[in-house]
């Protein structure tokens, strides 16, 4: 009997000469220890294999051993890049689960975190992403902005980026004069710069032909392999999690999703630069109407026990959706912690978007998911 | 003062390895200080005073690594392609003269000498790649022989052009033609062709392609191709490249000086010629590093295309159109 053989798709076909180029895990495109083994006919990319697990840390079995109090940190610790918005989505699922009601000054000042975390991420992304395509000069520019937002934060947190600022019920401490103080500084700082980036980057022709109608990916594509975040607002579809299950107060402020149909690298780009100016907008509003009480929930129990059942939160991280499950047997320790990081999910595209683009556009695309490798593999 | 036989050799000999380790090592220097300034941040501070014996620095650990060779590579190929890459810019440079009593030899075919020996550099590039036996250095291999050759067509031609002004090919001669004051420099002769700055911009253009600068560095572009032909070299062997990269900046920008800026006529009438040159060319060498700095990487097929459909015609038009003039006027 014949066996018929079953190819990947995009395998060479017969005659086609192909050979494999390994990029990464030690890749200066990849940003961390992401290996794409690709399989190339000249500079055309036929395949892209994604190997994951090299920066594995077993983060959801971490979730199975340990208590909701001990397991907080290490949600800081998958996309360091993001930390608040991680940290948000477990003390979430916890106080949803439990029952704690979250004074409303602890609720506005997570959002004003969670955008000055965000816009800090996409000022990485926006360095990183210039960088790959062999602009150097804007890296130290976005650096130097987000330093910016580090120094803001430390002082509150503690920590310049594995931030464990978001407690169950509320917050680790109230925030200072300072920092409102610097944070209304830092807005009316940071809109000219965005505008100028706007001038000399998205305006600039070689970045504008390098990424107009490159590494197309559809609606359809996005859904089907669940991208979420930028990547699918790149692609003309308005889903934000702020948005459509709103979470905190993101329901009673003022902003928009920024949304851009042309499904290229470009559009991909655009979302991210016009998310930071709605970003500012954010913090102005929730500036504004910080109200003043206690940042902390009066009743928190000090045993933190879920009730059985199976529960669930989502929050819009810098990348995208990202969501914790938690399924709870009654005891301290949960029974199982599903964690849904946006970056695995966009990378999984990569393979079926960079079929038969050259290398220098493939890469180019790689680098609008935006993809933080610890994020891939937690 | 004219010096005999033996001394001359000698003095040019030395002066031309001097002048371009001195300028490869410095030119790093500048670059990165330059990056530094680009940048808002202050570069080398650390090694001498503001950083100036950091190329030193730099050139001793490189001297001090061990020059391994691949075990799968080409012996000869992988150790020949650093000296093949940095003889051909010491050799273009003992062509050209820097003032009126400065210049090691006057060859009557000096510019196509220049241009003889640019194009060895790309074979000795495509030669280290090739021999690497890396997947990366082989793409850019041959991204390097693709883009050179494009690149090194419409370069001639705008050399064509001013051939026909200046009818000789001697590079003293050039330079002779373009005394008393601007308006007398190459790029200023609008009436022999009043596309004349285009053809610079053309030739400019050109230069950075061919020393594989940015926004053209696609042979070693990191983020693509790690550092495409030279990933396997380590050591000296990857020094030698680096510093072969500034000489052919270098050469590329004095060649520039020489043939539309005068060379060493001063535009005013003040300070000694030699001056006037290196004055003229690290302004032409701090364009390049602005460059750059400022603007991100073209993809591959775009740059070639930018030469068969943008500079190929546009060089051919001055080209037409310099002979109808000389003709007519």
């Amino acid at each position: 009997m014949q066996l018929e053989t079953i190819k990947a798709p995009g395998s060479p076909t017969e005659g086609q000469e192909t050979f494999v180029l390994n990029l990464g895990p030690q890749h200066p495109a990849t940003h961390g220890v992401l290996r794409v083994k690709l399989t190339m006919d000249g500079e055309y990319i036929t395949r892209a294999e994604p190997v994951c697990g090299y920066i594995h840390r077993m983060h959801e079995k971490m979730g199975e051993n340990r208590t909701y109090a001990q397991f907080l940190p290490n949600t800081s610790r998958i996309d360091y890049l993001s930390a608040m918005h991680y940290t948000h989505a477990f003390v979430g699922v916890v106080e949803r689960a439990v029952g704690i009601e979250v004074p409303p000054r602890a609720e506005y000042v997570r959002v004003i975190t969670s955008e000055l975390n965000r816009i800090a991420s996409h000022l990485v992304w926006f360095g990183a992403f210039l960088l790959d395509l062999g602009g150097f000069t804007p890296l130290l520019y976005a650096f130097d902005d987000r330093e910016k937002i580090l120094d803001l934060l430390e002082g509150i947190t503690g920590a310049r980026l594995t931030y464990c600022y978001y407690r169950f019920g509320g917050l680790y401490n109230d925030v200072d004069e300072a920092f409102l103080t610097g944070t209304r500084e830092f807005v009316t700082y940071m809109r000219p710069r965005l505008d100028m980036y706007r001038e000399l980057v998205t305006g600039n022709v070689i970045l504008r032909k390098r990424l107009e109608g490159i590494g197309p990916i559809s609606a359809k594509t996005c859904r089907k392999y669940g991208a979420t975040g930028p990547v699918i607002r790149g692609s003309g579809v308005a889903h934000d999690v702020r948005k459509v299950m709103p979470y905190s107060v993101y329901s009673d402020l003022d902003f928009d999703i920024p949304v851009f149909p042309e499904c290229d690298c470009m559009a991909r780009y655009l979302v991210r630069m016009e998310e930071m100016a709605q970003s500012l907008r954010l913090i102005e509003q929730a500036l504004a109407r910080l109200p003043a009480g206690p940042f902390v929930a009066a009743k928190v129990p000090r045993v933190i026990k879920l009730p059985p059942g199976d529960y669930y939160y989502a929050v819009e991280a810098a990348r995208g959706r990202f969501a914790v499950r938690v399924v709870s047997d009654g005891k301290e320790i949960p029974y199982r912690v599903k964690l849904r990081t946006p970056s695995f999910a966009n990378l999984t595209l990569f393979e079926e978007a960079s079929r038969g683009m050259m290398l220098p556009d493939a890469l180019a695309l790689l680098g609008s998911l935006d993809l933080v490798i610890p994020d891939i593999d937690r | 003062m004219t010096l005999s036989e033996p001394y001359r050799l000698f003095f040019y000999l030395f002066g031309t390895m001097a002048f371009v380790g001195l300028n490869a090592a410095y030119l790093v220097w500048v670059e990165r200080k330059g990056a530094a300034r680009f940048q808002r941040r202050s570069g080398p501070t650390e090694v001498g005073p503001a950083g100036l014996l950091q190329p030193i620095a730099d050139a001793l650990k490189l001297l001090s690594k061990q020059v391994l060779v691949p075990p799968e590579a080409d012996r000869t190929l992988f150790r020949l392609a650093p000296v093949l890459v940095m003889a051909p810019a010491l050799m273009c440079l003992s062509t050209l003269p820097y003032s009126e009593r400065l210049g090691a030899r006057d060859l009557n075919l000096g510019l196509v000498l220049v241009f003889a020996f640019g194009s060895i550099n790309v074979m000795a590039i495509m030669l280290g790649g090739w021999a690497s036996r890396n997947k990366y250095a082989i793409i850019s291999s041959a991204r390097i022989v693709s883009q050179n050759v494009a690149y090194e067509i419409p370069m001639l031609l705008t050399v064509i052009t001013l051939l026909m002004i200046t009818g000789t090919m001697n590079l003293r001669e050039i330079v002779e033609q373009q005394a008393g004051g601007f308006w007398n420099w190459n790029i200023c002769k609008l009436t022999a062709n009043p596309l004349m700055p285009v053809t610079f911009v053309i030739f400019f253009i050109c230069m950075l392609a061919e020393t594989n600068r940015a926004p053209f560095d696609m042979a070693e572009a990191e983020s693509e191709l790690v550092a495409g032909a030279f990933t396997e070299y380590g050591g000296m062997g990857f020094g030698v490249f680096f510093m072969a990269e500034y000489a052919n900046i270098l050469v590329g920008c004095s060649l520039a000086t020489i043939l539309f800026f005068g060379g060493w006529q001063s535009p005013i009438g003040v300070l000694p010629g030699h001056l006037w040159f290196l004055l003229k060319l690290y302004a032409l060498i701090f364009t390049v590093v602005w460059v750059r700095w400022t603007f991100p990487r073209t993809q591959f097929y775009r740059l070639l295309n930018l030469s068969w459909k943008v500079l190929i015609p546009l060089s051919l038009v001055t080209l037409v159109l310099t002979s109808a003039m000389l003709k007519l006027f």
